[in-house]
């Protein structure tokens, strides 16, 4: 798999949209993901994934362990290749386009990792200066102005000569997300926000979400296995089990499904694995396979 | 987007129009602290910005900023509701001088 990093978005309301798809209810999609696969190795992480994201919804993409939603984070990113399969960003297909096509897609993404991804050696104002730094030639004056609006936004005013290892768990997770909204990018992405953190803080990141999107009309999509706060900032949720998705729908819809899998995880059940007596006691002994 | 910078009565009103994004806010920033040089009161009018991000407000903070520093008003009239919420999303609705109209701010200043 060949690495293809990616980054940032943005928008306000009477914008003109950019040209991506129409659903067939005639709401824009910004992210649009056909028959992905993808395998790492022999072993088939993604099996034909199709999902739509739509301007100004919030998706959370749901799984336990191994359900294969960071990799299809990771895929929207534009990290991974797949091994088959389509996503469009803002109408382009990433995995074809060209390098000046995708540097313009990155500069409408923003993404906040789930450790921060700081860089140590810089102090907060400059590790939320950086995208700017990266994509603009703004004056350096407006690029401070901007990234301390942000950090005002996550309340993190005042703390610009903050180094990241000074900063808690809840900070690190609010400068990630000021990186991820320097730019104003039309699709926040945000990899299991408020997991670690207590759930006052957690509950604090949620609430962000939410007004981020109401305010600028973001498109956001989030990875998580925090259910209270998926039920929470959702209006969709994608559920990925063993590379599948179960359904997507609308929290109320995802709560009432009757499918097994998805009330497991719902209830944090995990499932029983059949296992298999002979193959179990070759694990146990490490004796090789027949 | 332009910028239409003219003389209004004590005031000089600099008049944005279109998108105000990362291309063009640094011609904003240019024209609105030029305007600020004569030293008469700037009001900004913003009715006909169909769009205004992050780069663009932080040009207005700038501009505010320095208007202040040198006694002079500024202020921003007709504000659509979207660039309001942004703005109130980092409590600038509390810091700028926003008038509904550029009549209005005319009035302020009169009085």
């Amino acid at each position: 798999m060949d690495p293809m990093p990616h980054a940032s978005p943005e928008e306000t309301p009477p914008r003109p949209p950019d040209p991506a798809a129409r659903d067939a209810h005639g709401g824009e999609v910004v992210i649009r993901v056909r028959d992905l696969v993808t395998h790492y190795g022999d072993r088939q992480i993604l099996k034909n994934v199709s999902l739509d994201v739509h301007a100004g919804e919030i998706l959370v993409i749901m799984g336990g362990s191994g359900s294969g939603k960071s990799t299809l984070l990771n895929h929207l990113l534009g990290l991974l290749r797949p091994t088959s399969g389509v996503i469009e960003v803002l109408g382009k297909d990433i995995n074809t386009s060209k390098e000046s096509e995708l540097t313009e897609i990155r500069r409408k993404f923003g993404v906040a990792f789930q450790g921060g991804a700081l860089f140590s050696s810089m102090n907060l104002l400059e590790n939320i200066m950086l995208p700017l730094y990266e994509h603009t030639d703004l004056d350096r004056r407006t690029m401070e102005i901007m990234a301390r609006m942000k950090m005002e936004v996550v309340s993190l005013s005042g703390f610009d000569d903050l180094m990241p290892a000074e900063l808690s768990g809840g900070m690190i997770k609010r400068a990630a997300l000021a990186r991820a909204i320097v730019m104003d990018p039309r699709i926040l992405f945000c990899d299991e926000p408020s997991a670690g953190l207590d759930p006052v803080v957690a509950a604090n990141i949620d609430d962000l979400i939410l007004d981020l999107r109401d305010a600028t009309g973001m498109s956001v999509v989030v990875v998580t296995h925090e259910l209270e706060s998926a039920f929470k900032i959702a209006d969709r949720i994608c559920v990925l089990d063993k590379g599948k998705v179960l359904t997507i729908a609308p929290v109320d819809e995802v709560r009432a499904n009757p499918d097994q899998r998805i009330q497991n995880l719902l209830n944090r059940r995990t499932e029983e694995e059949e296992l298999d007596p002979e193959a179990y006691l070759r694990r146990l002994t490490g004796e090789k396979e027949p | 987007m332009t910028v239409d910078i003219a003389a209004r009565g004590p005031a000089t009103v600099a008049a944005l129009s279109g998108e105000v994004d990362l291309e063009c806010s640094p011609a904003v920033r240019r024209a609105l602290l030029d305007a600020l040089r004569d030293g008469r009161p700037v009001i900004v009018d913003l009715s006909l910005v169909s769009y205004i991000d992050s780069s663009g407000i932080a040009s207005l903070v700038e501009a505010y900023q320095a208007a202040r520093k040198q006694g002079t008003a500024l202020m921003l009239a007709a504000v659509s509701p979207a660039a309001l919420r942004v703005m109130q999303l980092a409590r600038l609705d509390r810091v700028f001088n926003i008038r509904p109209t550029v009549d209005d701010a005319l009035a302020v200043l009169a009085q």
